[in-house]
Order: structure tokens, then C-alpha cells, then sequence
């Protein structure tokens, strides 16, 4: 006998009851804060198994009829994500909570410089990968009803089947409202869905099991038997196709970690990220024991029943066929388990995302400047939201109608699979490469999913459907390259393992370029920081500075989000926390933060900060300049350094070079004034001598202007050749040529010799020389000659120069403790101190020409021969006339 | 120690042949004693009044004063350079047009240079020879 269809109906509104009754008390035992249990990791890991579909269910066995032990690709992908929980999902766990990511479209929205955009794409993107999904479990119900009806006799009385998917879907929508928008969470956490999940999973897999353990002990008669009965299967000759296994288990990693909904229980849900830990071998348990029975089951499906019977359903109908109406009744409900818990998570995940960036952007943009003051936020969003559901589960049905349920579950789950996987390249790249941009992930999930869309979605809906016959076999217009199933002619691959293919290495590598040849904007760096380098950083989402922000309208903003007594109860934490009293605090950077990520938790990240962006004022964007040059700083600090290295390095090598050049061209201009000092000083001789040379040679003149004139030439000669003498003295003892004579000698013979050869000694009437004679007795070591000559020097220039009436040379002789100096001190007027650094350098005459009577060369001669002689001539000030201080080595 | 007296003299006396035309007046500018001998000789006989003042500080005052017709004039002077004063002079109105000869005893070309630059008439390098000096002064006057 079959079971009525009343009573079917019943059994199941008994089912929703007892999930209801189950996630009323749980939401209730949340709300009380005595939610202890649901921390569990079990709960958590039994949330997961929202991963084990109807098409888990029913369609793993289907699939492993048709094509053999490929089935367990889609739980080893999974199975690979969760025992390698350390690298990735831990991050992403941890990112979620600390950002508080509310679906994967705002984790991609957040990363990428809290783009609405992104947000919208991943949610369009999630909603078309989505649709197809939620069909099947429409689909799967409805197939799961037609079975029983086929088993009653006569079929259902009064039974309308076409309506039962609509009917499924209305029931899952209103499920979902009730327990998935019954408030705003903060956390976005639901833990009456949350316990409702883990129930059904628990169901789902008593029912497979049990079906599991009557077939080979109830059908086949035990291990040995069921073990023989696979070997004669068709399913043991099936060729393990390498290709298409790494394609489906990486499609299958893919999807757990992108599916909207997984990402809802694996990351939204999550309570505690310790969790993970247990749930990394606890959900591969759970999923081997999912499919332990499934090869089994198909292998007695496919011996026992018909060859026309849907292997999709072997499940339902083997229980069936052996008149088990309560195991076939179990495997239906773990089928509707499967089918509503998926519905359920996926339609609360997308409500999320098109209420968070969708319906709130639009209607924040429409009423742009007071939004946030003027209506209540927190009933709009509840409604956006609920209408969201409704809207999902309505395309869902459509898509179900418009396919007209024919296609394998297998094919339309792995559609969705592919679909949904094109948001994993911005998001591994978003967890772990900061250089990852907003343009580059845009660009990667556009291709990625155009492609998608174009070489699996769109044929997915048959000849029938958008893609004709004609496109299919040879491409657009007739262009071979571009057949959906054979981009760039590749042929001969399976079509689902070559769109993953085309997809994810276009999207990958559309991303990569896109962010490589983009420039993040600020937003975009933090973010990207914060993500990259969470383990680093403490949850902190972007900073805010003190602004205008009025505190009120932050508390006003807050309570139609949050729900009053929840952001009263922020503020007033956050008011204490600053030691004061009220519901008023400071608008700190801080706590701008923390009621971001609050508000964040209800609308999202993106919508949160262009909330509190609102109120706060235009200051945000100052404060993202400031922190991106913070972070740009950094960034390039390394290179900065680099750079700074080497522009020291140039500045030191340019000072060197200018350095130098200045002597050089010092140099070169000391040169210049030598040689024309030099010429100046052998053209002046040689104009008086050659001008009255041909005055004389005219003839003419008498014997005094003659002797006048001839006397002039003479004199001039001689001037001519001291000049001479001095200049290659001088230039012989600046080449350092000389050869000195260095012997003993008394100090007092040296001078006497120098006086005598001046004629000094005979001058009547003109310089006077006083000296100690007795004090003049001293011994030193040196040229002699050399030593008379600046003497010589000395007292030529005190006769020259001296101005006094009756000049006086007063010689004067001290012995040191290193040497002995000689000083000459005259009795004249002295030289001016501007005047006294010069007089030892070349031509430096102070006098006019005549006068002097010399070229200037004289003290440059004294110098140079003192320095070469071991000892110095300085001029010695503050004496009453001219000084000159000859200091001597022993 | 330095000489800044301005001593001015008159050279030796005009000869008669010369006295039909009016007596040309010069004055040279330089410190060498020696050199304003023989160019002060040389003119004279020549029928030049010659004029003669050896401090660069004073040269333009004398010019200015004396108003001769022609001017030699040395670059290394006390006090003042040649080029200054030549400077100076083509900048005023009643001696812009004064037929200047330089005389260097430097004589680089960028001496030479800056000399033209400056507006002088010739521009003659010591040693030089007594004919062409003559020539030169009889030159400038005529033009």
C-alpha cells in the first residue's frame, strides 16, 4: 500500500513543525544568552552538511549510475578545503569576524576599498549561479512527490503536482522569513536556522544510511554479497577520466568556498573560529558517511528496479519497491531536508546581499543627505530582506518552470558550482596578494563569469533554449573558434571541465593583469592591508578621525539599524567607557570604528561607512587620504630609503666635483693673473726701453737728453732682468728644483753678510739697524745663502717701504724652545691688517710700481725658501711698524 | 704708502712748423713714469700740447676739466682701472665722442675685447712703436 498524499502532506508540515518548534527554541535561548550549546562545534559542523543538497541526496546516486565513482569528486573538494582549514579558511574566518562580512559579496565589496560595485556584481553573480540550484531542490521535491504518487494507485486524489514546487517554495519562503528576518542581528548570526540546519542534518544522513544499510543487508544480503553484485556492476568498469576528476574536485573546493550559502554557515554563522578545528575532520566524517551508501544503493538501484526508472530517485523508490513505506517516508524527509535546509541558508545569504547592496544603496542614493535621519531603517531592511527571499525562491521556481526539469540534478549542481566559482580568484587573491585591486577583480569576475555564462549557463537551457543548435556546433556567426564548448578549438573536452577551464584561467589572469596595471585607491590599500595582514593586525576596520559627527544623530542613525535598546545600549557602554554618564559619547575614531562594524553587521560594510559617512561629514575622505599615505609610506619607505642612499651618495660626489672644480678654476684664474701680471711686469720695462730707444736712434737730441735717456734704458734693463732673476728663482723653488746647502752656521754671520751685501751697513743717512749682537749668537742648521737672500729681502723691502722720517730696522733674536725666530720691525707706518694675508702672495705690491721698483716677487720668494728651509715667515702684527718674524729650526 | 697725488705738466714747447693748424691738446692717463716721458716727448714734438695725470680715481675730473682733444689712455692705473674710466667717459655727453687710444701692457684678447665692448677709439699693446702712435693720434683727430 502507498502512502496517501494527505498524509505525505502531513508528515511533512509535521516536519516543519518539529524544525520550527526547534529553531524557535534556540533563537529563544540566543536571545536569553544562553546559547551555550550552540557554540558547539557539532552544530556547527552539522550546519555545514547545508553543502549535501537534494542533489547530495538523490543525485549522487544518480550520478554514480550514470558515471560511476566520479560522484566523490564533489565531496573531496570540500573534504581538501576543510583538512587544509589552516591556510584558508581560518583567514577567512578570522576576516569575516573582524570585518564583520555579512555574505562573500560584502567580504569582496569590503576588500576591495568597500565597493558597491563588486558588491553588486558578486551578488548578481551569486543570484544567477544560485537560481539554477534552488530550482533542483524545487525540482528534486516535487520528483520526490511524484514518486509516491506514481507508487499509489491511481495516483494522488485531487493531488495537483504541477503545483507542488510552488507550494514547496512559498513554505521554504515563508520559513525563511520568519526565522531568517525575524530581527537584525548585529552578527548576522541565526541561530534558529542554525539549529534547524543541524537537525535536518542529522535526518538527512540517518535517512541515507538507513536506506544504505537495508539495501546490502536487506536487498543484497550483506557486504560480501553487495561487494560481489558492485564488481558485476557496470559502475566497476567505469575509466577514472584524470582530467575531469582534478577539474571536479577543484570545482567542488571552488564552491565551498564560494557558495553563497556555505559561506553564510562556514563564515557568517560562525561562532567561534575554534570550530574550524573540530569541524576539520568532523565534516569529512560526515561527508564519507554520506556517500558510503551511495555505490551500493545505485548498484541494487540498477539490478532491482526497471531500466526506464530515474536513478536520481533510487533512494525513494528502492524502500519503495520493497514496500518500506516507513524508510521510504525517512528517505523522503532527509530529501526535503536536504532541499529546504539548501533553500533556507541560500535564500537568507542572498536576501542579504541584494538587501545590503542592492535595495540599500539605491534607496540611501535616493534619499541622499538626511537618509539616514528620516524613516526607520531597521523595518526597510527587515522588508528588503523578507522581499528578497520571496524574490529568490520566485526565480528559483521560474528557472524550474523555464527548464522544465528535465536536465540530470548532477549537471545542474555542477552549472551552479562553475557559476559561483568565479568570485575565488578575487577572493584567495583578496586574502593573500595586497598588490590585488578593485578594477583587476571587477574585470577577472566579468570575463569569468561572461564565459561562464556563455559556455555552460546558456546551453544548459537545451536546443530550446537562448542557444541554437546552429551556434552550438559552430560558433557565433558561423566563427569555429568561439563554439561555447570549444573556445579557441579545444575541442574534445568535457564541457563542464572546459568552461572551468576557460573561465577560471581568463578570470585569474584578467584579475592579476587588471590589478597589476590598476592603481588601488586608498580605500582599496587599507583594505587589502587589513585583509592580507589580519593575523597582524587586531580588528580594526578603517579609521576614523574625530569629525563633525554629531553623537545624536549617530544614536539616532544607530537605533533605526540596530533596533533602539541595542545601540542605546553601545552608546551608553561606549559613554562609560570614556568616564562619563549618558548615551552621548565622544565621536572618537574609535568608536566610529566600532559602531561601523556594528552597523556593518546589519547593511554591510559598504552601506555602514556610507552611513556613518553621512553624518560624519566629507571627512572620511581626508581620512582615507591620510591613511593611504601612511600606508604608501610605508610602502615605499624601503625604496625612499634606497633613493635617499643615493641621493646622498650624488650630493657628496657633486660636492666633490664642485670642489674640485672651484680649484680648478681658482686655479685657472690664479693662472690667468700670473700670466698677465708677469706680462704687464715684462711689457712696462720694454715700452720705456724700446720707446727711447727709437727716440734716440732719431737722433736729434742734445748730450744731456741723450745721457737722460740712455740712463732710463739702462735702468729699465736692469729692472727687466731682477724681474727675470725673481721669476725663475721663484718657479725654480716652486717646482721644488732647489738644491739646498744646509751646513751649521752662526745665525750673526748669516745676518752680517746680508747687511754687508744690501750696502746697509754703509747707507749714511738712510736705514738705521740696531742690533743685539750678543743675542745673534746662536747656531743653526741651514743653507746659508739661501737664508741671506730673504734677509736680504727683508731689509730691501724695510728700505723701500719705510715712511719714517728717520727709518730705523731694529733686528731682534729669541730662542725658542723648537727653534729660534728673527724678528725685523721697522719704525714706519706698517701695513694695514686688510693687507697683511697678501704680501706674501705673488706681484702683490702694495706701492706703485716705481717706487717699489721690484716686480712683487720678493716675500713669494722669502716664503717659499722658509718653507723650504724647515721654518716659516709670518708678518707679525701689533709691532708699531711693519713686522716680519723669520722662525728658524735648530 | 700710495701715491694718489695728480700731478699735471705740460709738455715741452710747440713746434713752429706746426703753427698754422691749431695746436691739437692730449691728454695721457698713466703711472709710469718712464712711459709718460717718452709719449709726452714723442707728441710734443710732434705739435701735441700734451697733458699728463697718473691717478685712475681723478682720470674722469681731469678729462672733464682739461677737455683735450684726444685722450691715451692706460688700463693698470692706481686706484682705478682704464676700462672704468672709459666706461665713464663715453656715458657723459660732452666726452662720448673723445677719440680715445688705449694702451695695455697686458694685451690678452679678452682685453682687447672688453676695450671695443666699451667704445674705444684703438687699442695698442705696450711695447709699441713711437711712429705708430703718432700715426694713430693724427688718425683719431682727423676722423
Amino acid at each position: 500500500m502507498a502512502l496517501p498524499f494527505n498524509i505525505l502532506v502531513l508528515v511533512c508540515l509535521a516536519y516543519v513543525v518539529f524544525l520550527f518548534l526547534g529553531a524557535f527554541g534556540a533563537d529563544k535561548r540566543a536571545s536569553q544568552g544562553g546559547s551555550n550549546w550552540l557554540g558547539l562545534p557539532l552544530i556547527y559542523t552539522l550546519s555545514l552538511s547545508v553543502y549535501c543538497t537534494a542533489w547530495t541526496f538523490y543525485g549522487a546516486v544518480g550520478y554514480a549510475a550514470r558515471s560511476g565513482l566520479e560522484y566523490v569528486t564533489i565531496y573531496l573538494g570540500p573534504t581538501l578545503v576543510m583538512i587544509g582549514w589552516w591556510w584558508i579558511l581560518r583567514k577567512l574566518v578570522r576576516i569575516g569576524r573582524a570585518q564583520r562580512v555579512t555574505s562573500i559579496a560584502d567580504l569582496i565589496s569590503s576588500r576591495y576599498g568597500k565597493s558597491n560595485g563588486l558588491g553588486v556584481l558578486v551578488t548578481l553573480l551569486a543570484v544567477v549561479g544560485t537560481t539554477p540550484y534552488i530550482a533542483l531542490q524545487l525540482q528534486s521535491v516535487t520528483l520526490s512527490f511524484a514518486v509516491f504518487a506514481a507508487a499509489a494507485p491511481g495516483g494522488f486524489e485531487g493531488a495537483d503536482l504541477s503545483a507542488t514546487a510552488l507550494w514547496v517554495a512559498v513554505g521554504l519562503a515563508l520559513f525563511t522569513i520568519l526565522f531568517g528576518t525575524r530581527n537584525l542581528d548585529a552578527n548576522e548570526r541565526h541561530h534558529g536556522v542554525v539549529t534547524a540546519i543541524a537537525v535536518e542534518a542529522v535526518v538527512k544522513l540517518v535517512a541515507l544510511m538507513a536506506v544504505g544499510i537495508f539495501v546490502v543487508w536487506g536487498v543484497a544480503g550483506g557486504t560480501t554479497e553487495i561487494a560481489s553484485m558492485i564488481a558485476d556492476s557496470p559502475i566497476s568498469n567505469w575509466n577514472i577520466n584524470p582530467g575531469r576528476w582534478a577539474g571536479l574536485t577543484f570545482l567542488s573546493a571552488a564552491a565551498f568556498l564560494t557558495l553563497p550559502r556555505m559561506f553564510q554557515v562556514l563564515v557568517v554563522e560562525n561562532v567561534d573560529e575554534r570550530q574550524l578545528a573540530t569541524a576539520s575532520w568532523a565534516f569529512p566524517t560526515y561527508l564519507m558517511l554520506m556517500s558510503l551508501f551511495v555505490v551500493p544503493i545505485a548498484v541494487a538501484g540498477l539490478n532491482v528496479l526497471p531500466p526506464d526508472a530515474n536513478p536520481d530517485l533510487f533512494v525513494l523508490t528502492l524502500p519503495l519497491h520493497y514496500n518500506q513505506q516507513g524508510l521510504a517516508m525517512l528517505s523522503f524527509l532527509g530529501g526535503f531536508s536536504s532541499a529546504t535546509s539548501m533553500v533556507i541558508v541560500a535564500s537568507i545569504a542572498l536576501s542579504t546581499m541584494v538587501s545590503n547592496h542592492i535595495v540599500m544603496p539605491i534607496w540611501l542614493s535616493a534619499r541622499s543627505g538626511g537618509a539616514t535621519m528620516s524613516g526607520d531603517v531597521r523595518q526597510l531592511v527587515l522588508v528588503a530582506r523578507r522581499v528578497s527571499i520571496a524574490g529568490v525562491l520566485v526565480l528559483g521556481w521560474l528557472y524550474y518552470r523555464m527548464s522544465g526539469g528535465g536536465a540530470a540534478l548532477a549537471a545542474i549542481g555542477l552549472i551552479s558550482f562553475a557559476g559561483v566559482a568565479q568570485v575565488l580568484p578575487a577572493m584567495i587573491g583578496g586574502l593573500f596578494w595586497r598588490g590585488a585591486t578593485r578594477v583587476g577583480a571587477a574585470a577577472g569576475l566579468i570575463v569569468g563569469f561572461a564565459i561562464w555564462a556563455y559556455s555552460l549557463f546558456l546551453p544548459s537551457f537545451g536546443e530550446t533554449g537562448i542557444m541554437s543548435d546552429a551556434v552550438m556546433a559552430d560558433g557565433p556567426f558561423g566563427i569555429g573558434w568561439l563554439r561555447p564548448q570549444a573556445l579557441m578549438g579545444v575541442d574534445g573536452l568535457d564541457p563542464v571541465v572546459h568552461a572551468i577551464f576557460w573561465s577560471m584561467v581568463s578570470n585569474t589572469t584578467v584579475f592579476v593583469l587588471g590589478s597589476i596595471l590598476s592603481f588601488p585607491r586608498p580605500v582599496e590599500r587599507l583594505q587589502g592591508a587589513q585583509f592580507v595582514n589580519v593575523f597582524e593586525h587586531s580588528a580594526t576596520a578603517q579609521g576614523w578621525t574625530r569629525g563633525t559627527a554629531e553623537s545624536e544623530d549617530l544614536l539616532v542613525m544607530a537605533q533605526r539599524i540596530m533596533g533602539a535598546s541595542e545601540a542605546q545600549a553601545l552608546f551608553q557602554s561606549e559613554t562609560e567607557r570614556q568616564g562619563r554618564e549618558g548615551y552621548l559619547p565622544d565621536t572618537t575614531p574609535d568608536f566610529l570604528q566600532r559602531l561601523e562594524r556594528q552597523l556593518s553587521g546589519s547593511v554591510g560594510a559598504a552601506t555602514a561607512h556610507a552611513m556613518v559617512s553621512q553624518i560624519v561629514g566629507g571627512s572620511s575622505v581626508s581620512v582615507d587620504d591620510l591613511m593611504a599615505v601612511a600606508d604608501e609610506a610605508q610602502q615605499i619607505l624601503e625604496y625612499s630609503n634606497q633613493l635617499e642612499v643615493k641621493s646622498e651618495e650624488l650630493t657628496r660626489t657633486m660636492r666633490q666635483l664642485s670642489e674640485a672644480n672651484e680649484k680648478l678654476t681658482a686655479l685657472s684664474i690664479q693662472k690667468d693673473a700670473f700670466l698677465s701680471q708677469i706680462s704687464h711686469e715684462l711689457r712696462t720695462p720694454m715700452t720705456s726701453i724700446r720707446a727711447f730707444s727709437e727716440i734716440l736712434r732719431e737722433g736729434g737730441l742734445d748730450d744731456s737728453g741723450q745721457a737722460k735717456y740712455a740712463g732710463i734704458i739702462q735702468n729699465e734693463a736692469i729692472r727687466l732682468t731682477r724681474l727675470l732673476d725673481d721669476l725663475l728663482d721663484l718657479s725654480v723653488l716652486e717646482a721644488g728644483q732647489v738644491t739646498l746647502n744646509m751646513r751649521r752656521v752662526r745665525l750673526n754671520e748669516v745676518l752680517d753678510s746680508a747687511v754687508t751685501a744690501i750696502g746697509a751697513d754703509r747707507d749714511t743717512g738712510g736705514l738705521a739697524i740696531v742690533r743685539t749682537v750678543a743675542r745673534e749668537d746662536v747656531e743653526v742648521t741651514t743653507d746659508p745663502d739661501r737664508l741671506s737672500q730673504v734677509f736680504i729681502n727683508i731689509i730691501a723691502n724695510v728700505r723701500k717701504y719705510c715712511d719714517a722720517a728717520s727709518p730705523e730696522l731694529r733686528i731682534i733674536v729669541r730662542q725658542g724652545k723648537d727653534g729660534v725666530d728673527v724678528d725685523f720691525i721697522d719704525n714706519g707706518k706698517g701695513i694695514p691688517k686688510e693687507s697683511q694675508s697678501m704680501i706674501f702672495e705673488k706681484f702683490s705690491r702694495l706701492t706703485d710700481h716705481q717706487k717699489a721698483g721690484g716686480a712683487g716677487l720678493g716675500l713669494a720668494i722669502c716664503r717659499e725658501i722658509m718653507v723650504k728651509l724647515g721654518g716659516a715667515i709670518a708678518y707679525l702684527p701689533g709691532q708699531g711698524g711693519a713686522a716680519f718674524r723669520v722662525s728658524l729650526p735648530r | 704708502m700710495t701715491d694718489q697725488t695728480s700731478d699735471l705738466k705740460i709738455g715741452g714747447d710747440p713746434e713752429p712748423t706746426v703753427a698754422v693748424t691749431l695746436p691739437r691738446h692730449v691728454l695721457v692717463i698713466e703711472d709710469e713714469p718712464n712711459i709718460i716721458e717718452a709719449i709726452s716727448f714723442i707728441l710734443s714734438r710732434d705739435g701735441w700740447v700734451v697733458a699728463t695725470h697718473s691717478n685712475g680715481e681723478t682720470a674722469v675730473e681731469a678729462v672733464l676739466k682739461l677737455r683735450p682733444d684726444a685722450l691715451i689712455l692706460d688700463v693698470m692705473l692706481p686706484g682705478r682701472s682704464g676700462y672704468d674710466i672709459l666706461q665713464d667717459l663715453r656715458a657723459n655727453e660732452t666726452t662720448k665722442d673723445l677719440p680715445v687710444l688705449m694702451l695695455t701692457a697686458r694685451g690678452q684678447k679678452n682685453d682687447r675685447e672688453l676695450a671695443e665692448r666699451l667704445g674705444v677709439n684703438k687699442f695698442m699693446t705696450k711695447p709699441f712703436s713711437n711712429a705708430e702712435v703718432l700715426e694713430t693720434m693724427r688718425a683719431l683727430i682727423e676722423a
